[in-house]
């Protein structure tokens, strides 16, 4: 026996479709989370980048020793955290001998582990050693630039998995209207060497150039640190194209009035318009040829022909 | 001329300079930084060129701009949505051609001469409202009109449920059920029997396994614990010792106990105890069986008939108490 169960409330109705698969994505969220260990560079890592993205991430306190990216079996709960807070992105500290300072970054694909990359934290300076004039701040939720130097980004592989993952994580939502006196911040990822990049987070100052375009003008708000690229996975091949693929664009407008033909090639149809013959007017617009002329000239022969033949009958009578 | 090096995709405001590379390995934290604003603001500028080039309309807030779609591709979150498979009506009416239309809302409604709601609560032609039904030549007498009304509306909206569960089911073969509705399993198919078995709650069970556990003697001390099987809530028998003093209060209650059996044996009515109809089925019973297991006769001259009299004293009982009745 199969029984229907539908949420009984409007508001969990809405919470569950605002959960369901869309055709057209909103930002992802993210999940921050403790490993067994963390050490203090960690935790302020973890709450900088939650101050950060504080729009669309949820942090989690407390320790999470289950929690093993790489090793099987280890990504279980992690899985269930994803599903439960139905978050798609996420940042995963952990402070051993072996890796101190780890930070894992991924993403998930419909509640499971995607991909995932592993960076060691060094010298990191959080946002409170910055001093910076405090209206320059940028503000919550705002779309940031992007800027990555060095041809290690495209040539070695981690490097361009870390782009990948770091522009997912920063960027926030796909918009199409951008209101061009909200930027205000710019993430710059600067490669040092094949596995080391420099992470940087700017605020933006527009100046007058005296020209359309402002002259850019950058401030160190930070967090800034290196990030050493320790271990990575790459998603399925096959993964990976089911999670590429796109909506199909509902904006194309059908072609009307077009066919292909195999041997003749592209037809068209020709719709020419009514022609409206008894309302085109007469180039020749002599007094004679007008209406009221015609008609009293039609009229003057019917009343010709009409004497006539009074006179006649007339006569007839006479 | 520095622009067309860069990789800028508009749609994320990102550029990428895949050129640059240190010309020595920096030497100090400072010059790297120093190196990365000069290259980020090149990086930046150029980006906000192609931004700034877009066209743009006034807002109060600021010039607003239309973004490109992003040259980067990143993966989705979550799958593509399926398109929900027709249901069995829409597979019909596209079959006989039959379109949607749209019905008013409101309709005139003759018996209360008011216009009222189509469907749902005091609506037109409520069969709640019919006050009298018009018998006609072929209605069977002892029949009452109003309730087959109300069992044929019972009977389309029981069709209707049936209909929906169907379609959601096609939908999710399809992987397209609606996003806030699950189908649950309730119990297993019963063959045979009408009514569904009530849901035991979870207490419940342990209740039972916990009277179960404490059948056997040790009252399950020594017994196997099943895999994630809790304590029980009372390990042992329940069992009342009475004081073993006697004395007023609770030391009478043995002495009372005892006394109680004893009268009640004891008593003229004691014959009331045994319940002598049960008895005499019960020997039946066990006699015919035994018949049967030995070849099938049947005989009802073996059968006892219960006595609705009392086996004890019957001759002396009547006249007795009959006396007693004329002593009085």
């Amino acid at each position: 026996m199969i029984r229907i169960k539908a949420p009984k409330n409007g508001r969990i109705k809405r919470e569950l479709e605002k959960r369901a698969p869309k055709l057209v994505e909103t930002g992802k969220k993210t999940l921050i989370l403790h490993g067994t260990k963390t050490s203090s560079v960690l935790n302020s890592v973890l709450t900088e980048i939650h101050h950060l993205k504080k729009d669309n991430s949820i942090k989690y306190s407390r320790r999470n020793d289950k929690i093993r990216p790489f090793e099987s079996g280890g990504e279980t709960s992690l899985e269930f955290f994803s599903l439960k807070t139905d978050c798609s992105l996420f940042v995963f500290a952990s402070h051993t001998k072996k890796r101190p300072n780890n930070l894992v970054l991924g993403r998930f694909y419909d509640h499971h582990i995607y991909d995932l990359v592993e960076v060691g934290i060094e010298n990191f300076r959080s946002m409170g050693s910055f001093s910076y004039d405090k209206k320059l701040a940028p503000q919550l939720g705002s779309k940031p630039f992007f800027a990555f130097i060095g041809e290690a980004f495209e040539s070695v592989d981690e490097l361009k998995h870390l782009k990948e993952v770091l522009l997912d994580l920063f960027r926030g939502e796909v918009i199409t209207n951008l209101n061009l006196a909200g930027l205000d911040r710019v993430y710059v990822c600067t490669a040092l060497s094949p596995n080391r990049i420099f992470f940087s987070h700017f605020a933006l100052r527009l100046k007058k150039s005296g020209t359309k375009v402002p002259r850019m003008e950058l401030v160190e708000v930070g967090p800034s640190m290196d990030m050493v690229v320790r271990r990575h996975r790459q998603p399925d091949d096959s993964l990976r194209k089911e999670a590429m693929k796109m909506a199909p664009d509902s904006t194309k407008k059908k072609e009307k009035n077009v066919v292909k033909d195999d041997i003749l090639g592209k037809l068209g149809k020709i719709y020419i318009p009514d022609q409206k013959v008894g309302s085109v007017p007469l180039a020749n617009k002599s007094k004679g040829v007008k209406r009221e002329r015609r008609e009293a000239k039609v009229a003057k022969g019917d009343g010709d022909k009409a004497t006539t033949p009074k006179k006649q009958k007339k006569e007839d009578s006479e | 001329m520095e622009e067309a090096q860069y990789e800028i995709d508009l749609g994320n405001l990102m550029a990428f300079d895949q050129h640059h590379q240190f010309a020595s390995p920096p030497a100090s934290r400072e010059e790297i930084v120093k190196e990365t604003i000069e290259q980020a603001t090149k990086l930046v500028q150029a980006v906000a060129d192609a931004l700034f080039s877009l066209p743009s309309t006034e807002d109060p807030d600021g010039p607003l701009v239309k973004l490109p779609e992003p040259t980067t591709k990143l993966p989705r979150e979550k799958p593509l949505p399926k398109p929900r498979p027709p249901t069995q009506w829409e597979v019909f009416a596209k079959q006989k051609g039959i379109q949607k239309r749209k019905k008013e809302k409101m309709a005139y409604d003759e018996q209360t001469g008011t216009w009222k709601r189509l469907h749902g609560y005091d609506r037109v032609n409520d069969d709640n409202d019919i006050p009298i039904i018009e018998a006609k030549a072929t209605d069977e007498p002892g029949t009452d009109p109003f309730a087959e009304r109300r069992k044929e509306k019972k009977s389309r909206v029981d069709k209707q449920e049936g209909n929906r569960l169907k379609n959601l089911k096609n939908a999710q073969k399809a992987g397209a059920l609606p996003s806030h509705i699950q189908l649950a399993a309730t119990a297993l198919p019963i063959t045979g029997t009408q009514s569904q078995p009530k849901r035991v709650s979870k207490d419940v069970l342990q209740n039972v396994a916990g009277m179960a556990a404490t059948a056997t003697a040790s009252g399950g001390k020594f017994d196997k614990k099943l895999p994630g099987e809790k304590p029980l809530k009372h390990e042992k028998k329940y069992r009342k010792y009475l004081p073993a003093v006697e004395g007023s209060g609770m030391g009478a209650i043995e002495k009372q106990q005892t006394e109680n059996v004893l009268n009640r044996l004891m008593s003229k009515h004691s014959h009331q105890i045994l319940n002598v109809e049960k008895a005499v089925n019960m020997h039946n019973v066990k006699k015919e069986k035994n018949q049967r297991r030995q070849g099938g006769q049947s005989s009802n001259s073996g059968k006892f008939k219960a006595n609705k009299k009392s086996f004890k004293k019957t001759s002396k009982k009547g006249p007795s108490s009959s006396s007693k009745g004329k002593s009085k």
